[in-house]
């Protein structure tokens, strides 16, 4: 074995121009895919990262029948009392809960007795919000004494599309006008306590108040939580803690639906999509280096014909020379990647140095790209078996040539 | 003590448009130890009876047996382990493997065989490199060597596994004839030290004096036997 690799080796370097060539074009597909695939996959992880820690939340909790009516953000879709009562209990004992966020959303009007705008309103408990989207807080343009106290009785957030539309300033004073799910209007005056950031999707664009508020104004004898926002511990179990707190809470006569973030945000298909081009940027990958080894390990083949039948002759088995060239393939194939792998993630840590910041839907995004080590090891292991099933068919050629019909070759 | 027996072998060719009958009912025997030469001009078949004793090749009629077995019964890979374990080969074209120093280039058929202990194998190398005078010459690679050094390392190369037999056809073709001598007269030593059969082809009368047994072909037709007595 150790000497066929030898041997292996020392015949790649034997066509130095070549092989130079052929690994710098496989290397070149390597870093493609690492440096694409650096980008693309920490733009998505700092997207969704955004929107599940600042709005959304990981997962989110309703009656059954409000996501598909949430543009409406209906009131009298509620988690009635018990229900709420089981279900925060489900929360408190699952082993990938971290906390939760119970909410009251609804439409409102929003005046400064001059003008009069459409808002859309969280009404939170700002310290079980504040654990359940701890980066909500980064949105708010104020400095923040105490994070778990972001909103008070008497107070307004609100989105800084509407100071631009209204000409609002801080401290001003607003009043907001709702209809409650019996039909009766009422106002609340409130203070602007500060403005917050807009972020992809309509949950981006919410102010908030404190759910106190929110009852007044609703006219609410207990808040009417209609939303329950999750956050996990680790966002990676994703999957499993939607599956298991699916199964544990849905149940025909329960009412409940879960779902999670991905349901609930627009990103989640620009994140697919993102998936796909690092998909297709693989599928190059691997044509590269499919018709280059191909391309390759052929040449070797025709050129070697008489050394095949020298050593076909003096005794080497055909499946030693299938191995051999084989070998050949692969090594190929490993010399490539490593120097891919090797430029490729040089070129990531290079971009890291100075991180590239760009607006994406009105958010914030500093680009700071690095690539889990699974994708490497995976881009890695497609290189080396695509090597070796390339090398297949010469391979297969120089074991089945006669030894005196190759050694006859000149 | 019958080595290699023929037993009216024809070698009949369908490669081109017309079939080419290059060996007719050849019946020889040869035995152990012997120091054997084919001469005959070119096309007179004595590549391709080579080949038969080398088991590159089938015949198309007839038995050959090597050891008392038929090679025609061999397949791809059991005719290949016979070549490793039983015979040695010289080529005209030396044929020494480019990316192989000298050590390593007589090493390699010995990585064919089993059961060979490292210092065993090293041992043997330097013995054979030694007796060919080449072992000053065995971490160079083949293109910084001339002709005549690669046909003697190719010699150690066809020794290395103590085969039984080794076929060398027209091994003198490229050198010049002093070269050729040398050659020849080292094969001629190693018979005599290891006792291998040694069977060689050439179209050249002038350095057949060294064969003990000389056949004569003439158009796939064995026609003159003569033996030397051995001194
Ligand atoms: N592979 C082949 N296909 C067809 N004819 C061949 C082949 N090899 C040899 N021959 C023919 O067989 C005859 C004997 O050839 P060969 O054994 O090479 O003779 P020598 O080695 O004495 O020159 C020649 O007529 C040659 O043309
Ligand atoms: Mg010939």
């Amino acid at each position: 074995m150790r000497h066929l690799v030898k041997i292996a080796v020392r015949n790649l370097f034997r066509y130095k121009r070549r092989t130079l060539l052929t690994s710098s074009l496989i290397a070149f597909g390597v870093i493609l895919v690492i440096v694409f695939g650096g980008l693309a996959i920490s733009f998505k992880t700092q997207m969704v990262g955004i929107l599940t820690n600042t709005a959304l939340g990981d997962l989110q909790i309703h009656s059954k029948g409000y996501v598909e009516s949430i543009d409406n953000l209906p009131l009298n879709l509620t988690l009635p009392g018990n229900t709420l009562a089981k279900v925060e209990q489900s929360l408190h004992q699952s082993p990938y809960v971290a906390a939760y966020s119970p909410r009251i959303k609804f439409g409102a009007m929003i005046s400064n007795y001059a003008q009069t705008s459409n808002i859309r309103l969280s009404a939170v408990y700002p310290e079980m919000e504040n654990k359940t989207c701890p980066g909500l807080v980064n949105r708010i343009k104020k400095d923040l004494p105490n994070p778990h106290q972001f909103i008070r009785p008497g107070e307004i957030l609100a989105p800084d599309n509407l100071m631009k539309g209204l000409g609002l300033k801080v401290g001003d004073e607003i009043v907001l006008i709702a209809t409650n799910k019996d039909g009766s209007v009422n106002g609340l005056t409130l203070h602007i306590s500060a403005f917050i950031e807009s972020v992809l999707g309509p949950a981006g664009k919410d102010g908030y108040i404190h759910i106190d508020d929110a009852k007044t104004l609703l006219r609410m004898n207990e808040p009417e939580i209609v939303e329950i926002a999750v956050h996990l511990k680790n966002f990676d179990q994703l999957n499993t803690a939607f599956n298991e707190l699916k199964k544990e809470m849905v149940a025909p006569e329960s009412n409940i639906e879960v779902h999670s973030w991905e349901q609930l945000s627009p990103f989640a298909s620009i994140a697919r999509i993102v998936d796909l081009l690092i998909l297709v940027v693989k599928v190059i990958l691997i044509s590269i280096v499919l018709v280059s080894i191909l391309n390759i390990m052929t040449m070797s083949v025709y050129e070697r014909i008489s050394e095949i039948g020298t050593i076909a002759a003096i005794g080497t088995r055909p499946r030693r020379i299938l191995m051999l060239f084989l070998m050949e393939g692969f090594a190929m194939g490993l010399l490539s990647t490593t120097v891919g792998v090797v430029i490729g993630l040089g070129l990531l840590w290079l971009m890291n140095l100075a991180p590239i910041d760009f607006t994406f839907g009105m958010m914030q995004v500093s680009l700071a790209p690095s690539i889990p080590a699974r994708e490497v090891i995976l881009i890695t292991t497609i290189v080396m078996l695509v090597s070796i099933f390339a090398s297949l068919q010469p391979a297969y050629k120089a074991s089945k040539m006669e030894p005196v019909d190759a050694l006859g070759h000149v | 003590m019958t080595l290699i027996r023929l037993e009216h072998v024809t070698k009949v060719y369908h490669t081109g448009e017309v079939p080419v009958t290059a060996l007719r009912g050849i019946t020889l025997e040869i035995g152990k130890q012997a120091f054997v030469s084919f001469i005959g001009p070119s096309g007179s078949g004595k590549t391709t009876l080579l080949n038969l004793m080398g088991v590159l090749d089938k015949p198309t009629e007839g038995n050959l047996l090597i050891n008392g077995v038929n090679i025609s019964s061999l397949g791809r890979a059991e005719a290949a382990t016979f070549r490793a374990n039983t015979l040695g080969f010289v080529f005209q074209n030396f044929n020494l493997i480019p990316v192989l120093t000298v050590y390593e280039n007589v090493e390699y058929p010995l990585l064919l065989v089993k059961h060979v202990p490292a210092e065993e194998r090293r041992r043997r190398i330097l013995t054979l490199l030694e007796k060919v005078g080449m072992v000053d010459q065995k971490d160079k690679y083949p293109n910084r060597i001339s002709g005549g050094q690669k046909q003697r390392v190719a010699v150690a190369r066809a020794l290395v596994t103590n085969p039984q037999v080794v076929l060398a056809d027209e091994p003198t073709a490229n050198l010049d004839h002093a070269t050729a001598f040398k050659v020849i007269g080292i094969m001629h030593e190693m018979q005599k030290e290891f006792g291998t059969t040694f069977i060689f082809s050439t179209h050249d009368a002038k350095i057949v004096g060294e064969a003990e047994i000389l056949y004569t072909l003439e158009d796939g037709v064995l026609v003159n036997q003569e033996t030397k007595n051995r001194n």
